[in-house]
């Protein structure tokens, strides 16, 4: 790190000590044997800005709710609930909110192509009124979600009695009770007849004292999810992210080859304003596999190449963003080209921290954290699978090396952590002088993989690239076991104003905190 | 439970429909609130329906937005203007929920309801719902409020006013884009109540934060504030606060922001008088035609003759025409397009010798364009053309691209030429059309895409409509009743298609001597498509032709033809002998 502007890193973190991770819950968890269905796996996990709730999706295209309990009590103002932060020195504790059916498989019969129902990715959006606000998608479709208690109605004492009128069955609806009279329901076709009626029939001008409204009582509530709006068919490709924007009304999806823009209203049109097709397809070498908003100006965007490169774009210079402001890349040595180079530079997925000024990118092989105001290189690089690289041959046979891990920050911006195999996570502590660098299992115990703390790196004075190494280890684990390539840990997500982590392993969730 | 009298069944079902399980029955029932209203009668309506309403908020959005609209108009059923405030209570609540829609109609409907009440009502019962609403604890309920302010602002008392201009203040500068959005873009409305002094202090500051926000959303809303301000302030005033903002805007960092400057400059010109517009306003906007984002110069391109205008000639000439001249040749096909669809209205601006020198080029050079939509924008205004320079001078140039654009490869571009048809007709008359434009339309009458022949035989009728029957005798009938032979049946239903449409215009005669025969002779056609629509042509001629052409050709044709192997020809045979049938039956 370039020293001058890391205040606000730097003073909080006078040597911070490498966090002290602890099991706080799980859900979903496998009991041994238990075969894992294929449509559990979890494959999004994100917290709303407010760290209150957390939404994971699975391949069964299903969405679940958790819903923080441990701060229920503290019923701050709602204006403050919008703006979130507030210190709390419990640690995060969550209970399972509600679940619906979000995305279903489908076919498209235009393209003989199958739509998988898995969710790739979700996104909390802004709550209003008590109502939760999602987005989630699949390959192709993204969807709106309002989550919301709605209290259960149950309607006494109407004009007509309906179980006089049929006779029986207290759950018939009135409408449907009485529809045999032509007259009854007014929709439809009996409209006709029923204006003549009240036509005809004149009111006195004091009202019928004989009518009366229909008591509604309601005593419980129940969570409804409702689909607001469906954004379809904007992508050739599949959908690989989806962000909001910090304007409240726009967000973007993006996939292999172009970035839409959206407007959170309008559901039938996007703008496309970045396109990386080649007219050529066999001209093609370099696909988009993420894409993020600036987290504060409304304007900015980055996203990420196969190729290792991070483009940040300002969408005030042009309607189409073909040219990118800033291009981050990593030069690599041309010496040490070999045939995996290109396979590991791609850069799975990136995030921005809460100040907007760092973007954590990661490949296959690392974690990068870049300054967006220094685009000469990483400020720090953190070694995740340097330990694989003797077995990148391996791993390309398995289509291992194709995983996409994701990244994320704290929400103080001096960790990061990323997922790894065997059910593996690391996190690193990345202020200044941190040498944190931690290795964690998901499970009850998780540091029951942690080795002892690396001797410091080395770094020299002003130079801006360091490179950090965690643990190396060859092909076992600290347990002397080889490394489980079918377990991996790809999703993760980090609570916006707490030390805690949501973990994604297989079908189930592990939440930690220190 | 109580049994209802007879006539009241309707509307007791009304009432509990309101609760009913059945979306669309609750939907139907709150669009005769004012049916269940009049019922009840206008005090159990105040005293029980509005408070059910406000109760009863949780419904889909659907319904909410039907109750938002009925409620704008309930003021009668609740006992009139001096009981309206008993309708506040569910549109306040209205105005809270998530769907942007139900907000802004309620917002609507409070508006309405809020500039028929008393004033003494207003401040006892609207500005508290407004300083509520403006003090929510959800964004939806502030950006509400933001389009309240201008109904109450003229009754409120002194005091309260500057309340009112404070809080609105605070509005703009809201955590949520969302809120500042929303005082951004209500900000002209309210300006105009507010008194001018306050309107120099206050709302000049207040619109001043909102140009320099860091959302791009919120300023590009500032901008349209520019313009409504501008026509609020004195020539001096606007000058001095407005003049500066806009010319800033200009020359924005974002795109957007220069696009809503590009589609507003027009209006601020009046209100900031000649000599500024001479000195800033034209220089912004010859930069925003040389913008180098293609959509900023599609809207600049689009708004040159309102420009123009309003310009004297002599700066139009000196200052805008040079950009229209690159822009004609323009990179983006867009903003050539967006040019082509108005630059003929400068032609009066700019007077007649000008025009031809200046203008006509590039007009002429639009016209050989090689998108196909901007010649067809130049097209559609041919009118405006012929006013200004004659058609003369046109016709070379225009014949080539009428034929290019008739054979375009884009079906598209066929069937919109085919609509200028006779519009040009019209214009060129009629010895130049036979000339160069006859054979075109008989082309596409055999056209490889439906809606082509089609449009072309409507054309056929729209031309001998304008030319009259008998030159559609000698121009355009021998050629299509020739291709009634044609092999494809297709292209044979499109004569029959064609004559149906022509008969009327050319009348009983032409119709019986020409016409008839040709479909009779159809009837005997080896296709059954071909035959029903005979069928369906013998029956449209019915009315044209006289009764006893009716029994001596029509009928029997039919007749042949309902005893046809084909089930669709009987029918439709049967079809058109019972019409006959029903004619003679009442004549």
């Amino acid at each position: 790190m370039n020293g001058g502007g890391e205040e606000e890193v730097a003073s909080s973190a006078e040597s911070p000590q490498a966090l002290d991770w602890k099991f706080a819950q799980v859900f979903g968890e496998r009991t041994a044997g238990e075969e894992v269905q294929e449509v559990d796996i979890i494959s999004a996990i994100e917290f709303d800005r407010t760290g209150d709730y957390l939404a994971t999706g699975d391949r069964g295209g299903r969405v679940v709710l958790f819903e923080r309990t441990d701060n229920k009590d503290h019923g701050g103002h709602r204006r403050d609930l919008e703006r979130t932060d507030y210190p709390l020195n419990k640690h995060p504790e969550f209970r399972y909110k509600t679940e619906f059916q979000s995305h279903e498989p489908e076919f498209d019969y235009l393209k003989s192509l199958e739509i998988e129902e898995k969710i790739n990715k979700i996104r909390w959006c802004q709550t209003a009124n008590g109502a939760l606000f999602l987005l989630s998608t699949n390959d192709k479709t993204i969807k709106y979600w309002k989550v919301q208690e709605k209290k259960v109605k149950k309607v006494c004492s109407m004009n007509l009695d309906s179980s006089k009128a049929v006779g029986n069955g207290p759950v018939v609806s009135p409408s449907m009770s009485i529809s045999p009279k032509p007259h009854m329901a007014n929709g439809g076709c009996s409209e006709k007849s029923f204006g003549c009626s009240s036509n005809d029939f004149s009111i006195p001008s004091d009202g019928v004292p004989s009518l009366h409204l229909p008591v509604v009582t309601s005593h419980e509530t129940s969570l409804v999810a409702r689909c607001r709006r469906i954004y379809a068919h904007a992508h050739d490709y599949h959908i690989n992210s989806i962000s909001n924007n910090s304007d409240g009304e726009t967000f973007i999806s993006a996939d292999d080859l172009r970035i839409n823009l959206w407007n959170l209203e309008i559901s039938n049109q996007s703008f496309n304003i970045v396109d990386v097709k080649p007219a050529n397809m066999e001209d093609l070498t370099e696909v988009i596999t993420s894409a993020e908003f600036h987290p504060t100006h409304c304007n900015m965007l980055a996203y990420s190449s196969s190729r290792g490169s991070i483009r940040l774009i300002d969408m005030r210079q042009s309607a189409l963003c073909d040219r990118h402001s800033k291009l981050f890349e990593v030069q690599e040595a041309s010496g040490s080209k070999s045939f995996f180079t290109e396979i590991i530079a791609s850069v799975s997925d990136i995030k921005f921290a809460k100040d907007g000024r760092h973007v954590l990118s990661r490949d296959y092989m690392t974690l990068k954290l870049w300054d967006i105001n220094m685009d000469s290189g990483p400020v720090a690089t953190f070694q995740v699978h340097e330990h694989l690289r003797p077995k990148l041959c391996d791993l390309y046979e398995n289509d291992s090396i194709f995983d996409k891990f994701e990244c994320c920050l704290s929400g103080d911006g001096l960790r990061v952590a990323t997922g790894s195999y065997s059910n593996v996570f690391r996190v690193f502590g990345c202020s200044q002088d941190s040498t944190e660098a931690t290795m964690l299992e998901a499970t009850k115990n998780p540091m029951k993989k942690q080795t002892p703390a690396p001797s410091k790196p080395s770094r020299s004075l002003g130079l801006t690239r360091v490179v950090r190494r965690g643990p190396e280890n060859s092909g076992v684990d600290a347990n002397g076991n080889p490394y489980d390539f079918t377990m991996k840990l790809l999703h993760l997500a980090w609570h916006p104003t707490e030390n805690s982590l949501a973990i994604a392993a297989s079908n189930s969730l592990y939440m930690y905190y220190a | 439970m109580s049994m209802v009298d007879e006539p009241l069944y309707p509307i007791a079902v009304l009432i509990d429909e309101l609760k009913n399980d059945d979306i669309q029955l609750r939907l139907n029932s709150i669009r005769r609130l004012s049916t269940i209203a009049r019922a009840l009668g206008e005090e159990r309506t105040r005293k029980e329906l509005i408070p059910f309403l406000s109760e009863n908020n949780d419904d889909d959005d659907e319904v909410l937005l039907a109750m938002a609209e009925e409620l704008g108009v309930f003021i009668p059923y609740v006992g009139g203007v001096e009981h309206a405030n008993v309708l506040l209570p569910p549109l306040e609540t209205l105005c809270i929920v998530e769907e942007t829609c139900v907000r802004d109609k309620a917002v609507e409907s409070l508006c309405r309801i809020g500039s028929q009440m008393r004033e003494s009502d207003l401040v006892d019962h609207f500005i508290p719902l407004v300083k509520r609403l403006a003090a929510g604890e959800w964004f939806t309920a502030r950006v509400s409020a933001c389009g309240l302010f201008h109904i109450v602002y003229p009754s409120a008392p002194d005091m309260l006013k500057t309340e009112l201009r404070s809080i609105y203040n605070q509005l703009c500068q809201d955590d949520m884009p969302m809120v500042r959005r929303s005082a951004a873009s209500n900000l002209g409305k309210f300006a105009a109540t507010v008194e001018y002094a306050h309107l120099k202090t206050d709302i000049i500051s207040i619109f001043e934060d909102l140009t320099q926000d860091d959302q791009d959303s919120v300023r590009l809303l500032a901008v349209e504030g520019c313009a409504a301000l501008g026509k609020l302030l004195e020539a001096q005033d606007c000058v001095q606060h407005i003049l500066p903002v806009i010319v800033n805007f200009s020359q924005d960092k974002s795109w957007r922001v220069r696009y809503m400057v590009a589609n507003q400059l027009y209006e601020l010109c009046e209100a900031v008088g000649p000599e500024p517009t001479r000195t800033d306003l034209v220089p912004a906007y010859v930069r925003l035609l040389r913008d180098n984002e293609a959509e900023v110069r599609i809207a600049a391109a689009g708004k040159v003759t309102k420009f123009c205008r309003i310009l004297n000639p002599e700066l139009s000439i000196q200052n805008i025409l040079p950009c229209v001249k690159e822009l004609s040749s323009d990179s983006s096909q867009h903003v050539r397009s967006a040019l082509a669809s108005v630059i003929m209205g400068m032609a009066p601006v700019l007077g007649k010798d000008a025009t031809i020198e200046q203008l006509l080029p590039i007009f002429l050079s639009l016209l050989k364009d090689e998108f196909p939509d901007v010649r067809l924008n130049i097209i559609s205004k041919l009118d405006q053309v012929n006013q200004v320079i004659g058609i003369d001078l046109l016709s070379q140039s225009l014949l080539p691209a009428i034929v290019e654009l008739a054979e375009d490869r884009h079906w598209r571009v066929r069937l919109a030429i085919i609509e200028y048809i006779p519009l040009l007709a019209s214009q060129l008359g009629v010895g130049f059309f036979d000339d160069k434009l006859g054979s075109l339309c008989m082309q596409w009458l055999q056209d490889k895409v439906y809606s082509i022949r089609d449009a072309a035989a409507n054309n056929l009728k729209r031309l001998a409509e304008e030319f009259g029957p008998d030159w559609a005798m000698q121009h355009i009938i021998p050629q299509t009743l020739e291709m009634i032979n044609n092999p494809h049946y297709l292209y044979r239903m499109t004569i029959l298609r064609a004559i149906s449409l022509l008969a009327p215009v050319l009348g009983p005669d032409i119709t019986c001597s020409k016409l008839l025969p040709v479909v009779v002779n159809a009837s005997k056609d080896r296709v059954p498509n071909i035959k029903f629509n005979v069928a369906k042509v013998l029956q449209s001629l019915m009315p044209i032709v006289d009764q006893s052409t009716v029994e001596k050709m029509i009928r029997p044709c039919l007749v042949e033809l309902s005893e046809d192997p084909d089930v669709d020809v009987r029918f439709f045979a049967n079809q058109a002998l019972q019409a006959i049938d029903q004619v003679m039956m009442t004549s």
